[in-house]
């Protein structure tokens, strides 16, 4: 068992989730990733936005930063150009990222800079009570959802890998080991990583949709999630209602604070010649 | 000695910041502002600093202050319509203490109004446009050599106090050209950001020091932090209690009003035995002293006091001023927003806005004119 209690600050404990919710596996999972890589502490910022899942930063013993909803990826964008010596990882929620959030998404996925986004997806805004999200299943009942959600979501990874991310992964709460491989091979990646991490929330999104209790949605994730080997065999009709898990992308391109330097490097060589 | 140089207001300003020290600059791209952005993309690189254009206003505003809280000296660039869209996070910065110079470069409102005309148009938003109650400080050049000036004050108040510092250029300062004379770099006094001489576990990174305001250790450097937008104690972890509320939010004035004297820059006029005063700032003030001297040709005993400074509001120094006077004429380019903060402090009776909001900027006719009425003459 690896020692990820030197991860957390203890002071900041304990938490403020509900019981059941899934947010405390996901950082498990993340903290045993970065145990596995043995990421420096020093050297590592966790940046995130508001909601449930981004008070996580406040409870990891690194540089963190709590910023303002669904601006993580900018202050993360910031401090990778300030110092690319630093492994920038950002954590967010669905409403977070992919509402308020989505445009510096896309342009993170673009710019492919080096910044590991872990979405802590619950499909539901938890802080406020219960309102739908982007990534909220159609017809699913939210706060502001009375009569079933109208819209459709998004999907997130076809969504980062069209923009431009060079790592994109899913996992659930319930394949934690799974996840925290996926994270593995995210943060790994030099350029924009994604890991789309299904999880529970049971108190604004299970009691709403009737899902049960914690186990019981954790279960839910078990039976819907389809591995990525399996996709190719599965017809259309057995993949409705399920989603795919493990990694969905991995694809090359230039990172955006290399390529910076490297331009930085060139006008100084440059300059010294004239 | 530096050559003379002619110069814009807008590349002045990037000059003066880039010599203070920024090597971060986030962007995004809005008349009449957009030359610092276009400068400081070509002159960063060339000095190790980095420039990004982001994908909106926000975006912009949240970079600068990741880049600051990883330890660089970062500045950013708007006009009106981008300056509210950057408010929330200048008021993360002033929550969270975050060291950062905004530049905005006015123009006319509301929404997209006039882009490219000159006006003050966001006075009162600089110091009330993001929510809720803090303290902050504005600095408005009236020339192209202050800008660059202004520039170097702002990015040394910024790391000094920890706190945005907004620029106030309007787009008579920010496009015009003039001939300046910019002082060696070796003359230039820059402050940077103080280091704890704590070690990583006894530092917290939100203890005030005796001047108010807590050491900032970047990140990386060992001095693991949180940082914040909710209230929190002196670790930087939420705290929402009653007493650390009050804590912060008082800190977050008095740190900015015990230096009020000290960050009050202005220039005076005239004003030995002025019964007349004009106070204008920017771009008006330029046309207020040419009427001021016309004035003062025909005989009226009127003078003027600029204000660089904006906010915190030199109360002080305006009562001072404004004692010795029977009228105070306030030129502004806008509906009337300083004024009212004049009005508070000298009295109703007394201060004659003089405004322009058409567009165009002040002939000096249009301040004189109220200078030969308040001195009791006739046109």
């Amino acid at each position: 068992m690896a020692d990820i209690e030197k991860y957390l600050r203890k002071s900041a404990l304990p938490h403020i989730w509900c019981p059941g919710c899934g947010n405390g596996i996901v950082l498990a999972s993340m903290l045993r990733a970065i145990d596995k890589l043995q990421l420096d502490q020093q050297k590592t910022v966790i940046v995130s936005g508001i909601g449930c899942s981004s008070r996580a930063s406040g409870y990891m013993n690194f540089n963190t930063v709590h910023t303002a909803h669904g601006r993580a990826l900018p202050f993360a964008t910031g401090i990778k150009m300030a110092n690319p010596e630093l492994n920038v990882i950002v954590i967010t929620g669905d409403g977070d990222s992919t509402a308020i959030g989505g445009n510096h998404f896309i342009h993170s996925a673009r710019r492919n800079i080096d910044i590991t986004t872990i979405i802590f997806n619950n499909s539901v805004y938890g802080m406020t009570g219960g309102q739908y999200s982007p990534l909220s299943p159609v017809a699913s009942k939210a706060t502001t959802a009375p009569y079933g959600v109208a819209e459709r979501p998004f999907d997130i990874g076809v969504l980062a890998i069209a923009a431009g991310a060079t790592y994109v992964a899913r996992g659930t709460a319930f394949h934690a080991t799974q996840l925290t491989d996926l994270m593995v091979d995210a943060i790994q990646n030099k350029g924009f990583s994604v890991v789309d991490a299904i999880t529970q929330c049971p108190i604004s999104y299970g009691r709403k949709n009737k899902m049960g209790p914690a186990a019981q949605m954790l279960k839910w994730q078990r039976d819907h999630a389809v591995p990525v080997k399996a996709v190719s065999k599965m017809t259309p009709e057995a993949l409705r209602g399920k989603f795919v898990v493990g990694e969905l992308h991995r694809g090359v391109a230039p990172e955006y604070a290399a390529e910076y330097d490297k331009l930085i490097e060139s006008l100084r060589v440059k300059g010294g010649e004239a | 000695m530096n050559k003379a140089r002619l110069m814009q207001g807008n590349e002045a300003c990037t000059e003066g910041a880039l010599a203070a020290g920024v090597r971060f600059f986030a962007g995004y791209p809005i008349t009449p502002s957009t030359e610092l952005a276009e400068l400081c993309a070509e002159k960063l690189p060339k000095l190790g600093g980095k420039f990004i254009q982001m994908e909106d206003e926000i975006a912009s505003m949240g970079a600068v202050c990741g880049a600051s809280l990883a330890g660089v000296k970062s500045m950013t660039a708007t006009s009106g319509p981008g300056f509210s869209l950057k408010q929330e996070l200048i008021g993360y910065a002033s929550m969270a203490e975050i060291p950062v110079v905004v530049v905005n470069v006015q123009r006319s409102g509301p929404s997209t109004g006039l882009p490219t005309a000159p006006a003050q148009g966001d006075v009162m938003q600089a110091r009330w446009g993001s929510h809720g109650d803090r303290g902050v400080i504005a600095l408005s050049p009236g020339s192209v050599r202050e800008a660059f000036d202004v520039a170097v004050h702002a990015v040394n108040f910024a790391e000094r106090f920890r706190t945005p510092v907004i620029i106030l250029l309007d787009e008579v300062i920010g496009h015009m050209r003039e001939k300046v004379v910019l002082p060696e770099q070796d003359d230039i006094k820059i402050i940077n950001r103080k280091r704890t001489t704590l070690s990583p576990e006894e530092f917290e990174a939100y203890k005030p020091d005796a001047d108010e305001v807590p050491t900032m250790m970047p990140f990386g450097d060992g001095y693991y932090h949180h940082v914040t937008g909710l209230m929190h104690n002196h670790k930087g972890q939420p705290a929402l209690d009653g007493a650390t509320t009050k804590e912060v939010l008082s800190r977050l004035h008095t740190k900015i009003e015990r230096v009020q004297d000290e960050i009050t820059l202005y220039t005076e006029h005239f004003l030995e035995d002025a019964e007349v005063v004009v106070i204008s700032y920017g771009g008006s003030a330029r046309a207020a002293l040419t009427a001021v001297k016309a004035g003062r040709e025909q005989g009226i005993k009127v003078g003027m006091l600029k204000l660089i400074t904006i906010w915190p509001f030199p109360k002080d120094l305006v009562q001072k001023v404004a004692a010795q006077a029977k009228k105070v004429i306030v030129p502004e380019m806008n509906y009337g927003q300083l004024v009212g903060e004049i009005e508070r402090y000298v009295g109703l009776g007394k201060v004659v806005p003089v405004n322009r909001y058409d567009g165009h900027l002040f002939h000096p006719n249009d301040i004189l004119t109220p200078i030969i009425e308040a001195a009791g003459g006739t046109i």
